[in-house]
């Protein structure tokens, strides 16, 4: 009998089996792939939780957010501010990340309420420049008063530590030695692990439903007595309290923030994890953020491929991968535009679109 | 030298090449109400294949005169531009003209990703400097500004531009059908208006703008880059937007008010913010103008259409 039969209708046992193998993943991967990879899984779990984040804005309530970014970075900064030498500040995590996810939750609503009236492309591009306008700023707020540090960025950033337990360097667990990331991985888990159940309550919630109606259909949903303002500005502010939750955390796993990773490529690269996925779906969302991250940095092995094939490395793995990256985005819109895992809503929306 | 004068001349030379490009986007979006993304990374191209040209035929042939070198270079990257973008349409938004109007978007994304990354691969990460001593190097003084020879030649050649297009959309066939096909696609087609063929030749005309603004832009800061694309195509958008997207002469009245505020407010923003905000704040007024615009008079200065639509 194949696993999937003897699993079926058996909850507890899958979460059971999912929960072991998540646990173990990690030392698999640093037995067999290196200590790199490991990195890389957390990454994977810091853009579900921000793909999670934009999916609510995106596919929820179906308002193009192309600045996303902006959160992210507003939530990296409060974390670097906040727990660096830069300030002088060493405040403890329980105190920033609430801070960190309030600021980005300002920020999502500061940019929802001039955006109220707009849709689809207009959307997309304002908050593109929302976005961009957040970057300049945090690039040139170190003159004349220092405050973001510039272009260097801020640098010595506290590791997470938790009743001094700190997560930055390596520890002895119950006779195991877990290195650093490992043990952020088990954080993001935890974090991840919140926010898909966060996503799942809402969806099927008073508020998920009113998001979906407003996607479907403003009008309507506001002669049905949604208050589309306000259940709008909750879809940004929530999005955006992901976007710096995880913001927060990236800083403090990555140890200095720049100006540089907060780029639209980055909102571009998010926003195509979900349609990549499917919008709207969580577990499609989660398959689209794990395939954006690991994919590229797998092609990074085309060097050594090139390297069998022609004998030397023609073309720098590093640029190839955004290349390849544009191509499979514009592949699979032909392909499949509507994800990998579609929402079941979502696919009974394009079934009517073709019809 | 007065700074008034002298970045209004800087904003409005600026603002020919925003609007040139600006008409790129406003035509395609007038016709099929889709953001072409790839826009500005087809200007960049324009830009890179006019250097590359220029760069090869000073190294065969330098004795040739300067300027006749300069517009070997634009006359190549022109038709090469109009190639790209007819193929940018045909492979990325045909096959998706009737999908949800998220995947165009994607797929533009996409291309322009995609466009960067060829233009990197061939032409390498650094600025590539353009010949600027091919040109003439004079300068005039007008109105207390000074104004070079090659700043000149842009305002002509855009004035000449735009005059051009707006004879070609008011009294050529094309044009005709270029009009009807905004209006209603259907009702074209059955009155024998090859809509694709129509779509394709807007795509074109817009591409070929493109490349001329690409080289303008190139030879008068002396400089091409593969990112440069991405920023000058949101600007010139945001210019569209200004002047009301879909409406020609409102992306060239939007793109010359973009280059001046633009320039005026770098040439100020230190002194009225008493040195708190300085000139590197540049780029962020073409996006405060697109969300002011767009919150405030979401149809644009000339546009009528209304912008409710999902």
């Amino acid at each position: 009998m194949n696993v999937l039969e003897i699993l079926r209708g058996k909850a507890w046992l899958t979460a059971g089996l999912l929960l072991v193998g998540l646990i173990l993943l990690p030392f698999l991967v640093e037995a067999s792939l290196g200590k790199s990879w490991l990195r890389i899984i957390d990454f994977a779990l810091l853009y579900i939780m921000l793909a999670l984040g934009l999916n609510i804005v995106v596919g929820y309530a179906g308002l193009l957010d192309l600045g996303y970014v902006a959160f992210y970075a507003v939530g990296a900064y409060c974390w670097a501010l906040l727990a660096s030498p830069h300030f002088g500040l060493n405040l403890p995590f329980w105190v920033i990340l609430p801070v960190g996810a309030a600021v980005a939750a300002l920020f999502g609503v500061l940019l929802g309420t001039p955006t109220l009236r707009l849709r689809g492309d207009y959307l997309a591009i304002v908050t593109l420049g929302f976005g961009e306008i957040i970057r300049i700023f945090i690039n040139n707020l170190n003159a004349p008063v220092n405050i973001t540090n510039g272009p260097q960025g801020i640098t010595s950033i506290e590791p997470i530590s938790i009743g001094g337990f700190s997560l930055g360097k390596t520890q002895e667990v119950l006779g195991l030695t877990l290195s650093s990331p490992h043990l952020y991985y088990y954080l993001f888990l935890l974090c991840v692990a919140l926010v898909v159940f966060v996503c799942m309550r809402l969806e099927n919630s008073r508020i998920g439903r009113a998001w979906v109606a407003i996607r479907e259909d403003e009008m309507a949903a506001a002669a049905a007595g949604i208050n589309t303002r306000n259940i709008k500005l909750l879809a940004f502010a929530m999005g955006a309290t992901f976007g710096g939750l995880s913001g927060g955390l990236f800083a403090s796993f990555q140890g200095f923030v720049s100006p540089e990773s907060f780029n639209l490529m980055e909102s571009i690269m998010i926003l195509s994890m979900i349609v990549l996925g499917g919008m709207g779906n969580i577990v499609g969302v989660i398959v689209g953020a794990i395939l954006v991250t690991v994919i590229p940095e797998a092609l990074r092995y085309t060097g050594d491929l090139q390297q069998a094939v022609f004998g030397k490395v023609f073309v720098d793995p590093a640029d190839l991968r955004m290349l390849l990256f544009g191509m499979a985005l514009v592949l699979m819109m032909l392909l499949r535009p509507s994800g990998l895992l579609p929402s079941k809503q979502r696919r009974q929306e394009l079934a009517e679109d073709a019809a | 030298m007065d700074i008034f004068a002298q970045q209004l001349v800087n904003g409005l030379v600026l603002g020919s090449v925003y609007a040139l490009v600006a008409l790129g986007y406003t035509l395609v979006y007038g016709i099929l109400e889709l953001i072409n993304f790839a826009h500005g990374e087809t200007t960049m191209m324009g830009s890179m294949i006019a250097l590359a040209v220029i760069g090869a035929l000073f190294g065969v042939a330098p004795d040739l005169p300067g300027i006749l070198i300069v517009l070997a270079g634009l006359l190549v990257a022109i038709p090469a531009c109009m190639l790209l973008g007819y193929s940018i349409e045909r492979v990325a938004y045909r096959p998706l003209r009737h999908a949800p109007r998220l995947a165009p978007l994607i797929t533009a994304i996409g291309m322009s990703i995609v466009l960067q990354n060829v233009a990197m691969l061939i032409w390498g990460k650094q600025y590539i400097a353009f010949p600027t001593t091919l040109l003439p190097q004079g300068r005039h003084d007008v109105f207390g500004a000074s104004i070079t020879d090659v700043q000149i030649a842009i305002l002509v050649l855009t004035v000449t531009i735009m005059a051009g297009l707006v004879t070609l959309v008011n009294r050529t066939r094309l044009g005709r059908a270029m009009r009807a096909t905004a209006q209603a696609p259907a009702v074209a087609q059955l009155m024998g208006v090859n809509v694709n063929r129509v779509i394709s030749a807007t795509f074109v005309i817009g591409a070929a703008l493109a490349a001329i603004a690409g080289v303008m832009v190139s030879a008068n800061y002396g400089q091409a880059h593969y990112y440069m694309g991405f920023l000058l195509g949101l600007k010139a958008f945001s210019a569209a937007v200004l002047g009301g997207i879909g409406n020609l002469a409102g992306a060239m009245l939007g793109g010359l008010l973009l280059g001046v505020i633009e320039a005026l407010g770098a040439g100020y923003i230190g002194d009225l913010t008493g040195g708190f905000l300085g000139s590197n704040y540049q780029d962020i007024f073409a996006f405060l103008v697109l969300i002011l615009v767009l919150t405030l008079k979401p149809s644009g200065l000339l546009g009528s259409r209304s912008v409710e639509r999902a």
